[in-house]
């Protein structure tokens, strides 16, 4: 009897441990966990977009070319054009976060780190390889959960631009090398 | 005592009558009477609608002006030109210092309407060096920019906040060779054929394109018209396009039954040429139908216009002509007949003119001559249900201000762009409508001459 009511009190604790009761409710997803999900959707699409498309039809099959003047030489959108068309949409539509891709070589000066958080966490991805950063921040007053994530040199055509770029302040990108990092902020209110 | 009592009882009927008639005031479109000052050359013509602009949920006043207000009118000319300050650059967490500086998420921030006397060109009211709030590092990035002013960025035809599609670096390299005169100067061409083949909706069974003669008219019997309309009918393009008198006179009513119209207005005209109806509209001619207000006369305009036209109600027949439609003649003749400013003054003495002369009367190819509306109205390619076409762009503010705007769709048709460049920045001939050649000479491409030769030389390792 004794063992039977061990059990069922086990049983009961165990249920209650696994169904989470007593637990202090949280209020929605943390900041972390949804960054990294954004950034996964992120550097996948980036990827595709970079290999399947900008690489494949300007290197390889030399089908088109792409371009920062894309609309006035017909021509494909750059993969770092691409990803800023798709933040400003985002930006356009909510304000629950927002990302862009920053480098410590950027080919527009705009792009430079700029927060004290961008620039730590700008060093620590490249001296890092393989690493993300993450920090609070507060800008004007609004307080932001920041996470900084690399953004590498997946594809021939991302060295050859960056490294060929008039503006461009290094000339010497290799392939796999960290270039620049994707920067996703989201408001937090503590 | 009886004194005083008729005072008093002038005083009350006087009082009454001054709340009467600002009452009235609030409610009929003399809202001038509260406008708290002037407006710009760009809404004046729709003062009267104050909730346009400003949150008309308060019946006491107009509340304040609305953001979404302003991109209902101008949002779509800022996609077009790939506005160079979008509004996401802004809300960027971390821009929040730039918009401590400058607000731009607003368009109030810059253009404050109803003060004039502080309004500068393009309807900033900014003092003229706001580049600086932003930009005050720019001779670390460009050397070249040294001791220039702030007040000369957006003056001296190098830049525009917004619209910098013929001004951006790389647009200026490709054309710094440029010949001031092209060999071959001609515009875009356009087909009213084409217009239709775009329309999803249009009654192609009931008006098949083939030529039609005036015994081919299908107005009811019932309506009278003289052999000068038919006549003008079967010459333009519509007949020749197979659009029938009923195309156009046949108007849609509410309960969804088509019923003959003598004079239908710019929504049937919209039926087929949606593309210069929204561009009218949206345009200094047509902003005010756009309102509900009646239509603009040359007698509202604060341009010079001739005294002759100064009754005539601005509406698409207006200029085109009812059952003329010739479009020859809506593109000059039209725009002279009210028009009375110098640069329009000299517009028959001036080349362009030469050109257009010559075209009309057949003695050069076709779209060579140079009209008032070759560039003020200009052709430009639509991309309409993803069919690019050719259409008369009818909103001036497309290519009117600043006038730089006009490079790539007017003058570069037949000029080179540094010559453009310099010309669109010589007020005095403009005047002279380009009799002429430019006294003025823009830096921007020897600046950008300069830097392409030193980006020849190799670079010296990395930073």
């Amino acid at each position: 009897m004794n063992f039977k009511l061990l059990g069922l009190t086990s049983i009961i604790g165990l249920s209650t441990i696994l169904s989470g009761c007593g637990e202090t409710k949280t209020t929605g997803i943390e900041p972390k966990f949804m960054a990294d999900a954004l950034f996964h959707v992120m550097e996948a699409d980036r990827t595709v977009y970079t290999k399947l498309i900008i690489g494949r039809l300007t290197k390889k099959d030399k089908v088109i070319k792409a371009s920062e003047n894309w609309k006035d030489e017909k021509a494909l959108v750059l993969p770092a054009q691409m990803f800023r068309y798709g933040s400003e949409r985002v930006a356009e539509k909510t304000s629950d976060f927002s990302y862009s891709l920053l480098s410590l070589w950027p080919v527009n000066a705009q792009n430079k780190p700029k927060t004290d958080v961008e620039k730590t966490g700008l060093k620590f991805i490249a001296d890092n390889p393989g690493e993300n950063f993450y920090a609070n921040e507060d800008l004007g007053g609004q307080k932001y959960f920041t996470a900084i994530y690399p953004d590498i040199a997946v594809a021939g055509a991302c060295i050859s631009c960056h490294n060929e770029h008039k503006d461009s302040p290094r000339t010497d990108f290799k392939l796999g090398e960290v270039m620049g990092g994707v920067v996703i902020r989201i408001p937090t209110k503590s | 005592m009886k004194k005083i009592s008729k005072s008093w009882l002038l005083s009350i009927v006087i009082t009454i009558g001054i709340i009467i008639y600002f009452s009235t005031n609030l409610i009929v479109e003399e809202q001038e009477v509260f406008a708290p000052g002037d407006m710009t050359h760009g809404h004046h013509q729709i003062e009267m609608s104050c909730a346009t602009c400003h949150d008309a949920s308060s019946n006491n006043k107009p509340g304040p002006v609305l953001q979404h207000a302003c991109m209902n009118c101008h949002g779509a000319e800022l996609k077009e030109s790939d506005d160079s300050h979008p509004k996401s650059k802004f809300t960027d967490p971390r821009n929040f210092a730039r918009v401590k500086e400058l607000d731009a998420r607003l368009c109030m921030t810059c253009h404050t309407e109803h003060k004039l006397e502080i309004t500068n060109s393009m309807g900033v009211t900014l003092p003229e060096d706001f580049c600086f709030k932003c930009h005050q590092e720019i001779a670390d990035d460009r050397p070249s920019h040294k001791g220039m002013e702030f007040t000369s960025c957006g003056t001296s035809g190098c830049h525009n906040y917004h619209d910098n599609t013929a001004l951006y670096e790389d647009f200026l390299v490709k054309h710094m060779d440029d010949k001031s005169h092209k060999e071959v100067s001609q515009v875009k061409t356009v087909s009213l054929a084409n217009e239709i083949s775009t329309l999803d909706q249009y009654p192609i069974e009931k008006y098949p394109l083939k030529t039609l003669i005036n015994a081919d008219i299908d107005a009811p019997l019932s309506v009278q018209y003289d052999n000068t309309v038919s006549e003008d009918w079967s010459a333009t393009s519509h007949a020749q396009a197979g659009v029938n008198c009923t195309a156009c006179h046949k108007v849609k009513q509410k309960s969804g039954e088509l019923k003959w119209v003598d004079k239908p207005n710019h929504e049937s005209c919209k039926t087929c040429h949606t593309s210069e109806v929204e561009g009218f509209l949206a345009g200094k001619h047509g902003m005010r139908l756009k309102e509900g207000l009646s239509a603009m006369t040359p007698a509202m305009a604060l341009l010079p216009m001739k005294k002759s036209s100064h009754s005539k109600e601005l509406s698409c027949v207006s200029c085109h002509s009812s059952h003329k439609f010739d479009v020859k003649h809506a593109a000059v003749e039209s725009c002279l007949n009210c028009h009375n400013d110098k640069h329009s003054q000299a517009y028959k003495d001036s080349p362009h003119f030469i050109a257009w002369h010559n075209e009309v009367n057949g003695t050069v190819k076709a779209d060579t001559g140079v009209s008032c509306a070759t560039c003020h109205m200009p052709r430009t390619e639509k991309d309409i249900n993803d069919t690019s076409i050719v259409l008369s762009e009818h909103n001036q503010n497309m290519n009117l201000r600043p006038n730089d705007k006009m490079l790539r769709t007017v003058c570069m048709s037949c000029h080179g762009l540094g010559f453009s460049i310099n010309a669109l920045a010589d007020k005095k001939l403009i005047e002279k409508n380009f009799k002429g050649l430019p006294s003025v000479h823009v830096e921007s491409i020897d600046l950008v001459k300069d830097r392409v030769l030193k980006n020849k030389t190799p670079k010296e390792g990395n930073p």
